[in-house]
């Protein structure tokens, strides 16, 4: 460990010193970088899809969907935008300020950390690397041990498409990144659970390190009554790839669980069990469709939450768990108790739970009772219901009508609040999230308040007055003497 | 009783009543009528406090949180309104918005030396964003610190704006609970303290810190361009509280042959705008209290800092006043050059080549403000791209902190995060995105039974080739 330690200190040291030569600054080194990571999806891709159905059974087009395609596309948008993303912004000035100029430039933070989690173990090492090369950043990767055949993967392979002085990414457990987090890092990009990013906040402030936590919580989606069938299926279908489709319910934007009007929830589950049928087959397990539990763990986690009686009393379909395969089928529970484990822990899971309710204004203050999670759903044609979700709720982001999908969206921050997290990133986001904007204000000798500097007189004091209020009428008027000062004070 | 104060702002939080932006533009002028109407109150507590002439009140405290508030309500409407954010083909129909909306209850805690402004300046960034608010004013500088707990009360609502009285042992009792933003102005140490404590809740917080502020003095084309110079380096050293500021000038870096005649002129600015001797001492601020003038007299007690003295260096303990002093390259392992110095005490190192000033500047940690005095447009950009700070300014000192268009933050050890102007509101502010989906048309491919067919819709899709999905769902594209 202490050679781990020592080893780790000096590589830290090396690319702290290749930061500080410019390289990662420049414009053509980014583009390189973001190439290297395109060529690396391109040529590894079967390894890459094999590596997710080793870890979590991901079957190949859902790896496409959720994590692949996904970085694909956001290393078009990089490439296409950086160079727009990385020009200053003019910063306006009053007039008083003559022949003065002042700008906004972004600049790299410096030697950052991502640290990434197992549910998408590509999307979510390589999204936030791909902001902080874009930014500009030397960078070391620490991708989650939870999922080995991925960490490998990227371990192993990718110091072959990257510039290794600047870019490293390190295996290893809990201990590794006890490690990483006792080093200075000019910034920490972390996925995960809040547990752990509390641990990440307090280290950080040994050297006030800016970190950004994406989080996770428990996301509901509500379901009002709709009147069209094909919105009814539309929206079903979507809840239930937004519960069982992404990971098996193991992501953080994963639906956790459902709210919906006493009076339709039957309706509902009947068409929801006759739409995962469509979807994952009469035995889900064998349609290879629908992902693993990552581990051991997390399996008998999930299995607990079915222990208390009344829980598995409340479960109307489903249940059937294969703990050789690490494997639970989609399953659904009515109204499952309230202060139960899996109605107050976020679920990460296959198992939904549907809550019902009187009305469907109710589920307002439902999700308010419970911290601020990443998303909220809900699925309704009701404007006036959906403004009072929009400003009667707090969480990362609403989606209407739809769940995940927002994760797709370059120009909407992706990040939550709370207890889902601090800051965001996608798109642009991620740029900004990896960079510190510097202000740069460009000054003449020529032009110069001579009231703004002693001797003090009241003369001085009525010119800040109007300088201030930007009346510049006034002000001529005092420096012509045509305006008096009110009261004044003691001046020495 | 600290969580008695949290638990009613977080209550009248929970009303909705401070997201109106009826609210809060009430707020604001609510603010503008306390500060213009007690400016003398203002003027006699700073004067009590920290020497401070009434002409540097205002210009430093009075007139920027008029100028701060004013701009937030001539621009609040623009600030509140979501912002489109476009959305690609194949989302459509599909409407995107960011939109911004208060965090909750924040608490903002302040410093000393700025009592008035670096309290109500993020006050009127928060109130913009809509929160629910816990002031918690310094209390180092105990006459504003009466005047704030007197007033705000009188001129804000108080059911949403609270000011709290008391020692630090208030503000550790007030880390102990829960907000949904901390916004604190001070030192690195304490602003570690803070940030720890908001860890527990994973409460974003906002530090705007401090650190040594270099000025890197060039060689000017004409004398009367280094009278300028001099002015402003005068003006960014001892007039902002007589050098108790995070942006103040804290050491110059000058090339040695420059060294003399940059001392000279600024001895004659000094005489001019402050007098000649500290029994004549004017038109500047004192140190705040018994415990910084130690810590600042101590500076120049170590006997190689003492003798590099050229100018200055009494001192009136009784007074609490320094005056004005330039120190020529003390030792660089001294404290005067290892600490933020924070009073006005200005130490010129020189070089032999003004080249050497980046790199001496890059083995500190990052500043919050890199001064520069200097017409060479090469050096300037190697300045810029070679350090690090939270804003350069080239040719003056001090400006850019009224730039409402301009970050105000730090980087590494001078903080992060950052506000003044819309920064302000965006830091008060939780920016949520909002997609609005329908249900017609639905992409099949996006869900299970999987095949290839569905593979390669996604992949084109993920490139935005529309018309290669045309051509795959009419059948016409090969694999």
């Amino acid at each position: 460990m202490e050679k781990f330690e020592k080893n780790l200190e000096r590589q830290l040291m090396a690319m702290r010193e290749c930061y500080k030569t410019g390289k990662t600054k420049q414009v053509s080194w980014r583009r390189s970088q973001l190439k290297g990571l395109q060529t690396f999806l391109k040529e590894k891709e079967l390894e890459i899809f094999r590596a997710l159905n080793l870890d979590l059974g991901k079957h190949y087009v859902e790896s496409f969907r959720d994590e692949v395609g996904l970085l694909k596309k956001s290393l078009n948008l990089a490439l296409k935008d950086l160079n727009k993303w990385m020009s200053s912004r003019k910063a306006k000035l009053p007039i008083i300020a003559l022949l003065s100029y002042a700008e906004v430039v972004p600049e790299p933070l410096g030697l950052v950390l991502v640290i990434s989690t197992w549910n998408l173990p590509l999307a979510l090492s390589l999204d936030p690397l791909i902001g902080a090369i874009a930014a500009g950043n030397a960078v070391v990767l620490k991708p989650s041990e939870l999922a080995p055949a991925c960490s490998s993967l990227l371990v192993n392979f990718l110091p072959n498409y990257l510039d290794n002085e600047a870019i490293m990414v390190i295996e290893g457990g809990p201990a590794t990144g006890e490690q990483l987090l006792e080093q200075k890092w000019d910034k920490i990009f972390f996925t995960g659970s809040a547990k752990v990013g509390r641990i990440i906040m307090s280290a950080a402030v040994e050297h006030l390190t800016p970190v950004t936590l994406e989080l996770g919580g428990k996301c509901p989606a509500v379901l009002d009554s709709l009147s069209w069938s094909w919105d009814k299926e539309v929206a079903l279908n979507r809840i239930i790839g937004a519960k069982y489709g992404s990971c098996a319910g193991q992501a953080c934007i994963s639906i956790d669980y459902l709210l919906v009007e006493k009076a339709f929830f039957s309706t509902v589950v009947e068409l929801m069990k006759v739409l995962i049928k469509k979807m994952y087959g009469d035995s889900p397990k064998e349609s290879h469709s629908v992902a693993r539990i990552i581990n051991k763990h997390h399996f008998l986690r999930l299995k607990n939450l079915l222990t208390d009686q009344m829980v598995k009393d409340s479960i109307v379909y489903g249940g059937s768990m294969d703990e050789d395969c690490l494997f639970i089928e989609p399953t659904i529970l009515v109204d499952p108790p309230l202060q139960s484990k899996i109605m107050t822990e976020e679920i990460f899971g296959p198992l939904l739970p549907i809550i019902t309710l009187d009305k469907i204004e109710d589920s307002i203050d439902f999700i308010n009772s419970k911290p601020k999670p990443l998303a909220i759903y809900a699925f309704t044609n009701n404007e006036a219901l959906r403004e009072r979700m929009v400003s009667e709720t707090s969480s990362g982001s609403v989606v209407f009508n739809d769940a995940i999908i927002q994760f797709a969206a370059d120009t909407l921050p992706f990040g939550g609040i709370g207890e889902s997290g601090i800051g965001k990133y996608h798109g642009k986001f991620s740029f900004d999230t990896f960079s510190h904007y510097k202000a740069i204000a460009r000054r003449s000798f020529l032009t110069d308040f001579w009231f703004r500097f002693p001797p003090w007189s009241n003369y001085k004091l009525d010119l800040f007055e109007t300088v201030y209020s930007y009346d510049y009428f006034e002000m001529l008027l005092v420096v012509l003497g045509l305006k008096r000062s009110k009261m004044r004070f003691f001046i020495n | 009783m600290e969580e008695i104060v949290a638990d009613e702002l977080r209550e009248t939080f929970k009303t909705g009543r401070t997201r109106s932006v009826a609210w809060r533009k009430n707020q604001l002028n609510a603010l503008l009528d306390l500060v213009i109407e007690n400016e003398e109150s203002i003027f006699k507590a700073l004067h009590r406090d920290l020497g401070k002439d009434p002409v540097e009140s205002y210009r430093d405290e009075i007139g920027v949180i008029l100028k701060s508030a004013r701009y937030s309500l001539s621009c609040l409407d623009k600030w509140v309104a979501p912002k489109k954010a476009e959305l690609p083909l194949l989302f459509f129909p599909a409407k995107g918005d960011v939109l911004p909306e208060p965090l909750g209850v924040v608490l903002i805690f302040s410093s000393w030396n700025f009592p008035i402004s670096l309290l109500l300046d993020p006050l009127i960034g928060a109130i913009s964003a809509g929160n629910a608010v816990l002031l918690k004013p310094s209390e180092l500088a105990p006459a504003c610190l009466s005047f704030l707990v007197q007033n705000i009360p009188l001129y804000l609502d108080n059911k949403a704006i609270k000011i709290i009285d008391g020692r630090s042992e208030v503000g550790e009792k007030l880390l102990k609970l829960k907000w949904d933003k901390i916004f604190f102005t001070g030192s690195p140490r304490v602003g570690s303290l803070v940030m720890a404590a908001a860890a527990r809740y994973l409460t974003p917080v906002t530090l705007e810190l401090g650190g040594k502020c270099p000025a890197i003095v060039d060689t000017l084309s004409s004398p009367s361009k280094t009278k300028v110079a001099a002015k402003r380096i005068v003006g960014g050293k001892w007039a902002p509280c007589t050098g108790q500021a995070c942006i103040a000038i804290d050491y110059l870096l000058v090339e040695e042959k420059l060294a003399p005649t940059l001392i000279e002129v600024l001895k004659k600015t000094i005489k001019k705008f402050y007098g000649e001797n500290i029994k004549d001492l004017k038109n500047i601020s004192r140190i705040v209290n018994k415990h910084h003038f130690q810590r600042l007299h101590n500076l120049l007690k170590d006997p190689h800092v003492a003798a590099s003295v050229v100018y200055g260096g009494s001192v009136n303990e009784e007074k609490l006043v320094i005056e004005p002093t330039i120190l020529l390259d003390p030792p660089l392992d001294s404290e005067i050059m290892t600490e933020e110095i924070f009073g006005p005490l200005l130490p010129i190192i020189t070089l032999k080549n003004l080249e050497e000033s980046i790199e001496f500047i890059n083995s500190k940690p990052k500043p919050l403000v890199i001064y520069a005095f200097t017409e060479d447009e090469a050096f300037k950009e190697r300045i810029l791209s070679k350090t690090s700070s939270g804003t350069v300014t080239f040719n003056d000192s001090m400006v850019q902190f009224l730039c409402d268009a301009l970050p105000f933050g730090g980087v590494g050890q001078s903080g992060f995060g950052r506000y003044h102007g819309k920064y302000s509101f965006d830091t008060f502010s939780h920016e949520k995105a909002v997609l609005h989906r329908a249900f017609f048309p639905e992409l099949e491919p996006r869900y299970p039974p999987w095949n290839d067919f569905k593979l390669r819709f996604i992949r084109l899709a993920y490139m935005f080739d529309y018309l290669g999905l045309i051509l795959l769902l009419l059948g016409l594209k090969k694999p």
